[in-house]
This record gives C-alpha cells, sequence and structure tokens, in this order.
C-alpha cells in the first residue's frame, strides 16, 4: 500500500503533465516536419515552414486579421472599460446597481447565444459583416473583464492620493494622468492583456459574424477538415514562445526590481 | 531661501490672514459646521482642537479646497476663495495618511506642486526644502523606502517647498511614536519660524496644541466653544467642556448666595465657594465653578479660616498614584464625588496615603465660573458623531459591500 501510494502520485502528476503538453509539444514538432499534402505524418525534418511561413493560402492572412482584430478591440474595451470602471466606483447614480448586473451579463451568457444574437441583430440592422462586426463584438465581451479587472484597482486607491494632486495645484486633466493613472496602470495593462488573449482566441462569437473575413481561429478550423498546413503549426508555436518570454521577462524584471528596492532599502 | 527665489512664479511673500464668515457644512444626515466664524492672522501658528467627530478635519477640508461649504464665504489675504477649487487656491496641506505618490520619488513629489505651476529652477528649490528637512540625500527613493518619521517630513517638505500663503497640518503627527513626536513637534515649530507662513493645525492631542501653537481654538460639535493663547485657555476655561478637554478640572454646581462687588459665592451641596466677578463667565442662578488640580492643597486638619482660600472636608483618600516628580490623589468628598489633585513632590515627608482623612483647599484666585454646567463626562458627548474621513470610510465599506453582492 505505501509502495503503490509512493509511486502512484509519481505515475499520476506525470500522466496529467503528459497529457497537457502533448499536443503543445506534437504541434511544435510538426512544425519542422516536410509534410507533402497532409502534415500528419512526419516525412522529415525541415526549416522550410519556419522561413517561408506566409507561402500556405490564408495563413497570414488570417493572423493578420487576428491581430488586428485583437490590437483594435482591446484598445478600445480597455478604453472604455477604465472610464466605466472608475463611474462606477466614484460616482453614484441612478441605475447604478443595474448597470452593475448589465455589465456581468456577458461573462455569464453562453458564447453561442452571444454570437448568434449579434448576428441577428446585425442583419436585422442590414450591417454587412466583416471585421468590424467582428471587433465590435469582440470589444462587447472584453468591456467586462476589463471593468471588473480595473474596478478592483480603482476601489483600493487611496482619494488622498488625489486628493494631494488637486492640492498641489494639479487641474483635474494633470492629476488624472499623473497620479491616478500610473496608480491604474497595473490593472489596466492586466486588463489589456486578458482582452487581447481573450480576442485572438476567440472562435465562436467570431464565426456568427465574420462574414467572409477570415481570423487565424476560424482558418485552424476550417483546415482542419482537409489538414491543417505546417505553417499554422509555426504561427502557433511562436504565439506559445513570444507568451513565455513574455512570462519570462515579466518574472525576471520584478525580481531585479525587489533585489534592487531590497538593496536600497 | 533668497528673496529672489520666492518672488518668482508668485509665492506668497508672507503668510496671509484667513477668514471664515458664516460657515456651515451639512452632509446628508449630519451637520459637521454649525455656524463659523474665524480669523487668523498672518505668520501665526493657530491650532484647532477638539475631539474626532468635531468638525475639525472638515474646516480644514474647507479651506484647502477639498469640501464646498454650505453657506458663508472663505477669504485668503482679504480675497474672496470660496468659488475656486482647491488647485487654485494658495494653500497647502500635509495630510493625516502623509499621501505621499507612491509611484514617484521624494524628489518628483517635492517638485510636483512647482511643477504644476511651471515655476522653472522647481528641482533647485525641491533640493533646498528637502535640505530643511534633513532629507536631501534620499531624494532618489520611493516613499515605500522610507521610515512614516521621513515619510512625515517628506510631506512637509511637499507642502512648503510651494511658499503656500497658508499651510494646513491634518493631525500630521498622529502616526508617530512618542518620541518621533516630541522630535518634530520641535522641527515644525522651527520651520514655522523659519520661513514665516501662517500654520493652521488641527489636532485631537491637547498637549501638542498648547505646545506648539501661538492661539488654541477648542472645537466641539461643530462650533469653537472657546479661542486664545493656550495659558489663558487653561487658567480660565469657559466652559465645562474646555476645562474637561484640556487638561483635567474638578467641577461643582451650586447656586449663587452672595454677590459682592469682587467676588461671588456659591453654595455648593453646603459648602461656600468663592470665584472672583472677573473669573465668571455668570453671576446668578445656579453655576458651575471649578478648579485645576494642581492648585488644590491637602491638609492633615481642617485648615485655619482663610477668606482668600476655599475649604472641601473632610474627605478620604481613595486613590493614590505615583508618578516622580508629582503625586496624583483621587479624594472622596461626600456630595461632591471624586476629587483629583496633583502635588509637587517637594518633601518626602508630606506623603499621603490611601485611606488617610484629609481637608481640601486653594486660592479663591484660582478658581474660574463656567458659562455652562457641567453635565456627565465630556467623553460621551462625541461618541454618536462621525468625522469625515470615518463617513469616508464607511461608505467606501458600504461600496465594497456592494461590489460583493454583484
Amino acid at each position: 500500500m505505501r509502495g503503490f501510494g509512493k509511486w502512484g502520485i509519481w505515475i499520476y502528476s506525470g500522466m496529467a503533465f503528459v497529457f497537457l503538453l502533448i499536443p503543445i509539444v506534437y504541434t511544435i514538432v510538426f512544425s519542422f516536419n516536410d509534410y507533402r499534402r497532409t502534415n500528419i505524418i512526419w516525412t522529415g525534418f525541415t526549416f522550410d515552414n519556419w522561413l517561408n511561413v506566409c507561402d500556405a493560402q490564408d495563413v497570414c492572412q488570417s493572423f493578420g486579421n487576428s491581430l488586428f482584430i485583437g490590437l483594435v478591440a482591446t484598445v478600445l474595451a480597455t478604453t472604455l472599460g477604465t472610464m466605466i470602471a472608475i463611474a462606477l466606483v466614484r460616482y453614484r447614480f441612478r441605475f447604478r446597481n443595474a448597470t452593475t448586473l448589465l455589465i456581468f451579463l456577458p461573462m455569464a451568457t453562453p458564447e453561442v447565444v452571444l454570437g448568434a444574437g449579434l448576428a441577428a441583430q446585425f442583419l436585422q440592422a442590414g450591417v454587412s459583416k466583416g471585421l468590424w462586426t467582428i471587433i465590435l463584438a469582440h470589444t462587447l465581451f472584453c468591456l467586462s473583464f476589463v471593468i471588473v479587472t480595473v474596478r478592483a484597482r480603482v476601489a483600493s486607491l487611496d482619494p488622498a492620493l488625489e486628493e494631494a494632486g488637486r492640492d498641489l495645484y494639479g487641474n483635474p486633466f494633470q492629476v488624472f494622468w499623473r497620479v491616478t493613472f500610473p496608480m491604474l496602470l497595473p490593472g489596466i495593462v492586466a486588463a489589456a492583456l486578458l482582452s487581447f488573449a481573450l480576442s485572438f482566441d476567440d472562435f465562436i462569437i467570431t464565426n456568427f459574424n465574420r462574414g467572409a473575413e477570415v481570423t487565424f481561429p476560424s482558418y485552424v478550423y476550417t483546415a482542419a477538415a482537409r489538414g491543417i498546413p505546417a505553417e499554422a503549426n509555426v504561427i502557433a508555436s511562436a504565439v506559445f514562445f513570444l507568451a513565455i518570454a513574455l512570462v519570462l521577462i515579466a518574472q525576471v524584471s520584478a525580481a531585479a526590481r525587489r533585489r534592487q528596492l531590497a538593496k536600497a532599502g | 531661501m533668497t528673496n529672489n527665489d520666492v518672488s518668482q512664479g508668485g509665492f506668497a511673500e508672507a503668510g496671509a490672514d484667513l477668514e471664515l464668515v458664516g460657515i456651515s457644512k451639512r452632509f446628508p444626515g449630519f451637520t459637521a459646521i454649525e455656524e463659523l466664524d474665524l480669523t487668523i492672522p498672518a505668520g501665526s501658528f493657530f491650532a484647532l482642537l477638539g475631539p474626532s467627530g468635531c468638525g475639525k478635519t472638515t474646516t480644514l477640508r474647507l479651506i484647502a479646497g477639498l469640501e464646498e461649504p454650505t453657506t458663508g464665504r472663505i477669504l485668503i489675504g482679504g480675497r474672496d476663495v470660496t468659488a475656486t477649487k482647491a488647485y487654485q487656491r494658495p494653500v497647502n496641506t500635509v495630510f493625516q495618511s502623509y499621501a505621499l505618490f507612491p509611484n514617484m520619488t521624494i524628489m518628483e513629489n517635492v517638485a510636483f506642486g512647482l511643477k504644476r505651476r511651471g515655476i522653472k529652477n522647481a528641482d533647485s528649490l525641491a533640493h533646498e526644502a528637502l535640505q530643511l528637512v534633513e532629507l536631501d540625500h534620499l531624494a532618489g527613493r520611493k516613499p515605500k523606502q522610507l521610515s512614516g518619521g521621513q515619510q512625515q517630513r517628506v510631506a512637509l517638505a511637499r507642502a512648503v517647498v510651494n511658499r503656500p500663503a497658508l499651510l494646513l497640518l491634518d493631525e500630521p503627527l498622529g502616526a508617530l511614536d512618542l518620541k518621533l513626536r516630541r522630535q518634530m513637534q520641535v522641527e515644525l515649530k522651527d520651520i514655522q519660524s523659519e520661513v514665516g507662513l501662517t500654520f493652521l493645525h488641527v489636532t485631537h492631542d491637547q498637549e501638542e496644541a498648547m505646545t506648539m501653537a501661538d492661539t488654541v481654538a477648542v472645537m466641539n460639535k461643530g462650533r469653537i466653544e472657546q479661542m486664545g493663547a493656550p495659558q489663558d485657555l487653561y487658567e480660565l476655561p469657559q466652559t465645562a467642556f474646555v476645562a474637561k478637554f484640556l487638561g483635567q478640572s474638578n467641577l461643582f454646581t451650586g447656586d449663587v448666595v452672595t454677590t459682592a462687588k469682587s467676588s461671588i459665592v456659591v453654595d455648593a451641596h453646603g459648602t461656600r465657594i468663592e470665584v472672583p466677578t472677573d473669573r465668571a463667565q455668570r453671576h446668578n442662578g445656579r453655576i458651575t465653578v471649578g478648579v485645576r488640580p494642581e492648585k488644590v492643597t491637602l491638609h492633615d486638619s481642617a485648615p485655619k479660616a482663610d477668606s482668600s482660600r476655599n475649604v472641601i472636608g473632610p474627605g478620604r483618600i481613595t486613590d493614590v498614584s505615583f508618578s516622580g516628580v508629582s503625586t496624583q490623589y483621587e479624594v472622596t468628598v461626600p456630595h461632591h464625588g471624586a476629587i483629583s489633585v496633583f502635588a509637587q513632590n517637594t518633601s518626602i515627608s508630606s506623603l499621603h496615603h490611601d485611606g488617610d482623612q484629609v481637608w481640601l483647599s486653594w486660592s479663591v484666585g484660582h478658581t474660574f465660573g463656567l458659562a455652562d454646567e457641567a453635565e456627565g463626562e465630556p467623553v460621551s458627548r462625541f461618541h454618536a458623531d462621525l468625522d469625515t474621513s470615518m463617513i469616508a470610510v464607511q461608505s467606501r465599506k458600504d461600496l465594497e459591500a456592494e461590489l460583493e453582492e454583484a
């Protein structure tokens, strides 16, 4: 029994890691596959896919679309969401609680419902679907996440700091940009990263509202039917490496800052 | 700093008079300030003293422009600033929590006000201000890396560097330990005489107010009870609140039985207490008179009749606490309750013991007569009130509860 317990934890956690990592490792390995028609059987190692990513039809186009949509939706959702978050914490107005509830609604609504509902609205309003309908849809659902993230930060802000700013001859504009905004920045950055990740990943809502435009997730979905080209693996791997690199940089710089603080203090 | 520096960029040449005319401030549900008229002359160190909830912090925030008065006018150096915003007023505040900007260095904090006003040599002026509080060597640090006392000095430098017509201090020493407090009190006083600004200091610490200020105003329940030099307030309190809040007092209530030209006599439960007419606020009916504990002398036997002294007794000592330089006795006298006596320990033999029967006497000239009647302990009077920062805390808690529900 003891022997099993000792080995069991290793086998269990080992299997968990294997299951988690196999798809990622598979994606990375097959981005180097010298494939002919389908990228399912290993036929040999090559750098060609990495060097000529944009050779495969639509891969780069769809990736570019996803980047553009992600960036625009992030900027819109973060700007609007920050303003709404400040208003919800700082001001008392009628229907404030109702507004709060409405803001949570998109987070709780199934994506299929949200996507289909939006598609019906666009049809009704006679808006032709394209990049901008996707951006609109993404801004909508990212907004909730931004508000929730930034609002926590606003609520923890000491009001005396802004009062000190006003007392020290800062007009409302200066106080916001020099005192309030820098204090909210960590929350705003977190909200923006979350927004971009959500937008870049989204398939369901996008699929309802994309019209003829192709985003990276929808490209991969369509391509899966006839075999995903290795170039898609290249982009997926690159995004993965980029994310890992960003996390590492953040960790290392935070550690360096802590060391510096400890030394100075 | 030289006059040349001061003349640039619209610094105040010296402190300015502050005038509050008919100020009142009502918040939803309660009145913070009822009716306040106050003039603080230029260059003075003025203390607003009172318990929490008396409206002193609200008064400060009104002057700073962080709140708007419900009625009344605020004048600084004769100019009406009631309608101006906080950033337009020649006033700076040292906040209770210091409120240093955590994302900026000490240097950037101190230069903040100067830069907002576009003053050219902001950096060199900021360095001078930091030298004044002896923290120039830490200019590159962030506030979090400084101790409480250092942060307090930075907050002071950040306000003083602007040479405001009026400097507001909102219990800035409250968060410091006793030793640091004493040190900062001396430093504050030095800086005030050095730069010659008008200081308005808000505090609930009566000792701090008395040691630092030229003029003290005692505030209670949204109005000023009494105002004057610390010594005058202490020796001749006019209300029961002032008598109890500023130091300790023994109070006796009774009817006026004799009125002469120079003095009146009150009969308090059969004891005759004489008060000089000019030291009594009221001269007939039922009045409250009092005496400070250190003015009272203890006697082992009934003292000889002396028209210049008031005598109470006999009573019994119920508590003795020895504190080195002096001893505090509690004497319980029938009908009069507990009376405090402070005795200097000038001779070893004169020590009295718990349970001893004693008589008390004090000079008629040390007696004071109040304008109102003593009613219970003054402490119980302000429990129900809230000050503005507590309201802010409360509304924040409501909000957080609301957020959690959502």
